[in-house]
């Protein structure tokens, strides 16, 4: 299961109320916002990485192969990537259930 | 040397300092704005934050977007808690308690904050000389609050306090120009940056962080929501605001204008306008009006850069 949100109690806030833990919106997962996915075609993808820059998430990232790679748990599907992508090897794919 | 510094899709820093899990809603350019800027200037940065979109989005408390030290401050003073940062930073490394180093201070705003609100605070740290850098997210209203003009707004374009109605067809009144109001201050760096143009935009902000004293950058951002534009043309939004003329891409270095991505031919500002709901009920002429003022403003905007760099 993922890890759940803290929710302090007053004794816990530090001072000035502040949030000590960098990046802690990660247990928050935007991903089911979302209504349709991205899906990648491999074969016709020259990586070139526009895909990467242009994802207002930020939760696209090259892996090893040097191929873009979906981080679904945060991915809204605003379908940036498809637009931008100028090979046209991304497309939308509705969300089932 | 400059020209060849290049940036690649492929080349530019994996980090990112705003986190994934921003409550930005779909397809918003703002937070892509956003993330490219701290892309560029890396982990040694202090921002402060006046109210708005980015700061409701990515603090949700307890939760932070942010991987680096973030105030967030009232709606007005950004820019005046930015310099006090600055300030204290020098005072600390000239006693000696903390080592010398560069650090960023950064300070942003949306267009609200910086062009109605934050005015005058803004124009007061840009005066002072503080080195730090202001960001103005310009997505051309109050959409944090549900869409409410500001002087930002462009002629025409409905909001719900300036609504498209048989008596007035929205916004009576043209952008107010906030570029050329930091260009006369004098400060050394003041530029518009796009992020459908990224590299251009890695570019100018990496200056803005290098550059002695104030810097000034004013971002198109694209607003999905409030604009009613669907969410996966925002890229392509900020390219067609280039090309009509609606969002010229400049920078101004002690007082040098130059043009990036000059337009030859303009593209019908239609292209631009067909694709926002809150242009829809504009007529023809009245494009075509806006379209003639644009050009004319763009004209002006060479006719600078040729005269401020005659004798280069």
């Amino acid at each position: 299961m993922a890890k759940q949100s803290p929710a302090p109690n007053w004794q816990d806030l530090a001072l000035g109320c502040a949030t000590l833990e960098a990046g802690s919106s990660r247990y928050q997962k935007t991903g089911d916002w979302r209504s349709s996915r991205p899906i990648w075609n491999f074969e016709q993808c020259v990586k070139c990485g526009v895909c990467t820059v242009f994802c207002p998430e930020g939760c696209l990232k090259m892996n090893a192969d040097g191929y873009p790679q979906v981080d679904l748990d945060y991915c809204k599907g605003c379908a940036i990537c498809v637009t931008e992508c100028w090979t046209g090897c991304i497309s939308m794919e509705e969300e089932k259930d | 040397m400059e020209k060849f510094n290049v940036f690649a899709s492929r080349l530019i820093p994996k980090e990112d300092y705003v986190c994934s899990g921003h409550r930005a809603c779909q397809g918003c350019a703002e937070a892509l704005a956003m993330r490219l800027v701290h892309k560029v200037l890396g982990r040694n940065t202090i921002a402060a934050s006046a109210t708005g979109c980015m700061e409701i989005i990515s603090s949700p408390y307890p939760e932070t977007a942010w991987a680096i030290p973030w105030l967030h401050v009232a709606f007005e003073n950004s820019a005046s808690v930015g310099s006090g940062i600055e300030a204290g930073l020098k005072a600390l490394m000239r006693k000696g308690k903390i080592p010398k180093r560069k650090i960023n201070v950064i300070a942003y705003g949306g267009d609200g904050a910086t062009v109605d609100i934050g005015l005058q605070w803004v124009s007061g740290a840009m005066e002072r000389g503080h080195d730090m850098i202001y960001v103005c997210y310009d997505n051309e209203a109050y959409m944090n609050t549900g869409i409410q003009r500001s002087s930002s707004t462009p002629l025409h374009a409905a909001t719900t306090t300036s609504p498209a109605g048989k008596a007035i067809g929205g916004q009576q009144t043209w952008k107010k120009n906030m570029t050329e109001i930091m260009v006369a201050h004098n400060i050394p760096y003041v530029a518009t940056i796009n992020p459908s143009y990224p590299f251009d935009f890695m570019r100018k902000v990496k200056k803005a962080a290098e550059i002695e004293g104030p810097a000034y950058l004013h971002a198109y951002s694209c607003c999905p929501t409030g604009w009613g534009s669907r969410p996966e043309l925002g890229i392509q939004l900020g390219r067609l605001a280039v090309e009509t003329g609606a969002f010229p891409l400049y920078e101004v270095e002690y007082g040098k204008y130059s043009v990036q991505e000059k337009v030859e031919d303009f593209r019908p500002l239609k292209d631009y306008v067909k694709l926002q709901r809150r242009f829809r009920h504009l007529t023809d002429d009245q494009i075509a009006a806006s379209q003639e003022r644009l050009i004319k403003e763009y004209k002006l905007l060479l006719k600078k850069e040729q005269m401020t760099r005659e004798g280069d």
